[in-house]
């Protein structure tokens, strides 16, 4: 894009095409700018500015749903402006607003500047959003760097904990070693492309739409097989699919609470949405379906069993909670595949990310709450007795464990459920029996979790646990009580009546 | 009057899980119990109002009180569809019944953290009334499963020996079952390409363009896999007796009562309809694997049992078998059979489970050596826990004889030789359960049982206990001596669908 485009674009008044991000932006940097001005009495103020300013963006999302660049293309292609786009916008914006609800409580058990937490996630929030809507592999690229390198600085954010840094160190060079990975599937694809040698060469390879159009005219070219792969790759790294899912147990342990929801929700639905928007019916790499289509089974298959076998065994509930993300990214990769011929599987992708959204941050919350000053030492044995001290907690816990298992009422279960028939549609019949098996073991460790908090003589107090005591927990907040209240009910409200949600299903 | 002014079928449903949200939300434990009384009568009410006039209603193919309600995915063919047809009918009455009882005793019982106790109650309740009267397959899957789900957190919390290794077990083998049932069902959904869960669209569909034989036979086996594992089939039956053996009483009693028979109820409502070729591949499996695995191993197990709730358990598991032989005979009179002998092995295991506690609040103990003599310091009692056991062995006089003897009659046509066999476990039945009734009140007391009596002398029945045993000895006995008040609607709803299995 020239200067010439910048004018032209400032003249048409395309800029309202990324408002909310452009909010967002200048959120953040009024954070910065409020802390220099405001007396020091006041800073306990800028956390609740930011959680204002992300619901008035989302507000004005929601007010402006259709927008007149809505299905347009802007910035010489770099973003294009679709439904699902507007979608996983809101999406971000609820969790970056659950975030700054989970930081509050959490960051207070540190001795932490608090502020410049906020801005850099309302930045990656903003990355997000970018990266939702990319069409274009620079957009793609810019965006996923904001986002990672915003991440790093959040994921060691407690700086005097050693496993903090340790998660911060990993987290840096397993990012770094897949955004190279990325970037040399581009820069394959877009040597390829421009081949002037091959038909419907294109000197535009960054941009989806003709980089689809070359490979549409190459069915079977082996460099652009490579970069595809290449591509999956990088992408795989960001959603912790099998084989790139080692750094996730030690990042998401080591991180705070909220950051690792961060990770777990919001990063895994970047990831989900560039997949889409690449692998998806229209994407870049539609007409490979004969090359990403065993890849994306393989790795969806090795996810789901990997996830749910690996946390069988663990204690640490951020270790069980990472590596049963996992294997929900696993059900979320069924589900792109099955999107390739059924139209039904978007919608149930969407669904089943605002499903796992709502279950995973009441779950988080509530590990927010019980977690000590030691934020990396979470156990399952800490959770004894919850229900008899901590009933709100308890059953907020329950509810959200329980929709992350699968188990109706619940949302989470109208996700598994639909993206199951999107797969059966789709003739994934093998796939559909993994997962079947996956959700079976998935019971056993969700449920030892449910049991921990609400069975009696679950630990026998033993000179061993005088070590790990308990570590006393947060009392709930206003804000935090209503909005983790709210997450509860959200997740059986949507269990038992879709409403107009249902309708993403019939979408397309 | 035989119109109400709102829909009998969603006021069951909803009354039960509305309260559950309130007390979840903090409603104080006084009123929690006052209205929990209300909660539990008012689908009892409305059930008996179904039954009494189920034939004067107007009826869409075969179903009455039929009301449609859109959750948002009527895209993908999904409604919360309600109505009662010929089989769901008894059930959903059985299903009245027996929560009303369960509920009643579970208020008097004392139970530690009540309030939690009778949330999850209410939860498995109105998850049950719903069960029945879905007409729609996903929201007949979606409110088993939500009845289900308070049986694992009771056994957990509530259960007696064991409890927690139970509850797991429990939890693992249903869901196992469950997932298993539900891709059956999506297979189905698929299949048909009728995009619709409707139950009644589904079978117009399908009766007009039926799945190829191989197909049926492969969703059909999915069912019965699945369905099998809920409804205990041997070999995938040993959670039951181990679940029952630690489920506090009221939960044993509506889920070996009621829940259990989900899955036969799924076989017969949605299997054999919509997949008639299916039944015809697996009858004989199956229904080889009921007598020699549920009806012969598992009674001769039962007899074995020196434990009062575990023996309980396994006869439970060994009269599904004959549940499982009705269907696999296929015939009208099978299938009927099945739906009356479910509706009284609900009421008649219901009514055991709840003396079985009442025993051993008396006795401190389950283990049936330990016992003797309580007939003459309990006499009421003694006279419940004995007509329940005839009803459960299905002595004429009880609904249970009538749903064994046209399951026997059915299957004489199938197979005269698995008959034989089957009318085999009718002595087996008899011979645990009496010797149960035996060994509990008559006989002289053991040693302990008069250090027990000594300490701490047993009382008779108290009216807690005895008014809601009253409650299903009586509907036993009435459906027992009028079988024709269930049987009529089930034959009438039965007809079309075993004819086009004979048909075949």
């Amino acid at each position: 894009m020239n200067l010439e485009a910048v004018k032209l674009a400032a003249a048409d008044n395309l800029w309202t095409a990324i408002l909310p991000e452009l909010t967002l932006a200048c959120i953040a940097l009024f954070l910065l700018v409020l802390e220099i001005v405001l007396p020091k009495q006041h800073h306990r103020l800028i956390p609740d500015v930011a959680a204002a300013g992300i619901l008035g963006t989302l507000a004005g999302l929601c007010l402006n749903w259709h927008p007149a660049t809505l299905g347009l293309d802007t910035f010489n292609g770099l973003l294009h402006h679709g439904l699902a786009g507007q979608v996983m916008r809101v999406f971000f914006l609820i969790a970056a607003f659950l975030v700054c609800v989970l930081a509050r409580v959490s960051l207070a058990k540190q001795p932490m500047p608090r502020v410049e937490f906020y801005h850099i996630l309302l930045v990656v929030t903003g990355a997000m959003m970018l990266l939702a809507q990319s069409n274009h592999f620079v957009m793609l690229f810019v965006a996923l760097e904001t986002l990672t390198i915003g991440l790093y600085v959040l994921v060691s954010y407690f700086r005097t904990s050693a496993a903090s840094l340790e998660a911060g160190l990993k987290y840096l060079v397993m990012g770094a070693l897949s955004s190279g990975i990325l970037l040399f599937g581009i820069v394959l694809l877009y040597g390829v492309a421009g081949n002037p040698a091959l038909p419907a060469h294109t000197a535009q390879a960054f941009n989806y739409s003709e980089l689809a159009r070359f490979l549409a005219a190459n069915p079977h070219h082996f460099v652009a097989s490579l970069g595809i792969v290449f591509v999956l790759a990088g992408v795989a790294f960001k959603i912790g699919a099998f084989p790139f899912q080692i750094w996730v147990p030690d990042v998401y342990q080591g991180a705070p609470t909220p950051v690792t929801a961060f990770l777990a929700v919001a990063s895994k639905g970047a990831g989900f949405a560039v997949l889409l928007s690449l692998c998806g019916p229209g994407g870049a790499f539609a007409s490979y379906g004969w090359l990403i289509t065993p890849i994306l089974t393989v790795m969806a298959a090795a996810t789901i069993l990997f996830g749910n076998i690996a946390a069988l065994t663990q204690h640490n509930v951020k270790r069980l909670i990472g590596l049963s993300g996992v294997s929900h990214a696993g059900f979320l990769l069924l589900g792109v595949v099955a999107a390739r011929t059924v139209p039904m599987a978007v919608g149930a992708i969407y669904f089943y990310l605002f499903a796992y959204l709502i279950a995973s941050f009441a779950v988080f919350g509530v590990m927010t709450h019980l977690a000590g000053e030691k934020d990396a030492d979470q156990e399952l044995e800490h959770y004894a007795g919850l229900a008899k001290e901590r009933p709100f907690l308890a059953m907020v816990l329950a509810v959200g464990l329980g929709s992350l298992a699968g188990i109706p009422p619940l949302a989470g279960f109208m996700g598994k459920f639909f993206v199951f028939i999107a797969a059966y549609q789709a003739g994934a019949r093998c796939m559909l029996a993994i997962a079947v098996v996956g959700v079976v073991i998935s019971i056993y460790y969700y449920f030892g979790w449910i049991k921990a908090a609400f069975f009696e003589s679950w630990t026998v107090s033993t000179a061993a646990n005088q070590d790990t005591a308990k570590p006393v927990p947060t009392p709930v907040g206003l804000i935090a009580g209503v909005t983790l209240g709210a997450l509860a009910l959200a997740s059986l409200v949507l269990g038992f009546y879709q409403g107009p949600l249902g309708q993403w299903l019939t979408l397309r | 009057m035989s119109q109400l002014p709102f829909d009998p079928l969603l006021i069951s449903i909803a009354i039960p899980l509305a309260l559950a949200l309130l007390i979840a939300f903090g409603l104080p434990k006084r009123w929690s119990i006052r209205l929990a009384y209300v909660a539990f009568a008012v689908p009892l009410l409305m059930a008996l109002h179904t039954w009494w006039h189920f034939s004067a209603q107007p009826q869409t193919a075969g179903y009455a009180f039929l009301t449609n309600y859109t959750t948002g995915l009527q895209g993908i063919g999904i409604s919360l569809k309600l109505g009662l047809n010929g089989i769901s009918m008894p059930l959903f009455v059985l299903a009245g019944i027996v929560g009303f009882a369960a509920g009643l005793y579970a208020i008097r019982s004392q139970a530690e953290r009540l309030k939690i106790y009778l949330m999850l109650l209410l939860i498995m309740q109105g998850g049950l009334m719903g069960v029945f009267a879905s007409v729609d397959v996903f929201f007949l899957y979606f409110f088993h499963e939500l009845a289900l789900i308070p049986t694992f957190i009771m056994v957990g919390i509530w259960g007696g020996r064991d409890r927690s290794y139970a509850a797991m077990k429990l939890t693992i083998y249903l869901t196992a079952g469950a997932m298993i049932s539900l891709v059956g069902l999506i297979a189905l959904y698929v299949k048909s390409g009728a995009n619709t869960f409707d139950l009644i669209a589904l079978k117009a569909h399908l009766a007009a363009n039926p799945l190829p034989v191989t197909l049926q036979e492969n969703i059909f086996g999915l069912l019965v896999f699945g369905f099998g594992i809920l409804v205990s089939l041997w070999p995938l039956h040993t959670w039951a007796p181990l679940g029952y053996g630690a489920a506090p009483s009221s939960n044993a009693m509506l889920h070996a009562g009621v829940l259990k028979k989900f899955g036969l109820y799924g076989l017969i409502q949605v299997g054999l309809p919509l997949l008639p070729a299916g039944l015809t591949h697996w009858a004989h499996p199956l229904a080889w694997l009921a007598v020699v695995g549920n009806v012969l191993i598992v009674g001769l197990i039962t007899i074995a049992q020196r434990d009062l709730k575990q023996m309980l358990g396994y006869s439970s598991v060994m009269h599904m078998g004959y549940a499982f032989l009705g269907i696999a005979a296929g015939s009208t009179l099978g299938v009927g059979g099945v739906v009356l002998m479910m509706v009284a092995h609900g009421l008649s295991v219901a009514l055991l489970f709840l003396l079985a506690t009442s025993i051993y609040q008396r006795t401190q103990t389950f283990a049936l050596d330990e016992m003797g003599g309580l007939a003459s310091k309990t006499p009421v009692l003694a006279a419940f826990f004995v007509s329940g056991t005839f009803a459960s062995i299905g002595l004429p006089g009880f609904a249970n004889f009538w749903g064994e003897l046209t399951i026997f009659i059915a299957l004489w046509k199938f197979s005269p030789l698995i008959t034989a066999l089957a009318v085999a476990g009718v002595v087996i039945s008899a011979v645990y359960g009496l010797r149960a009734a035996a060994r509990v009140f008559f006989g002289p007391a053991t040693e302990r049982m008069a250090d027990v009596a000594t300490r701490n002398p047993p009382t008779d029945l108290a009216w807690s206990e005895k008014i809601p045993a009253l409650i299903l000895l009586f509907s036993l006995l009435f459906v027992g001596f009028w079988p024709k008040s269930m049987s009529e609607p089930i034959n009438a709803a039965l007809t079309p669908a075993a004819a086009a299995v004979v048909a075949k």
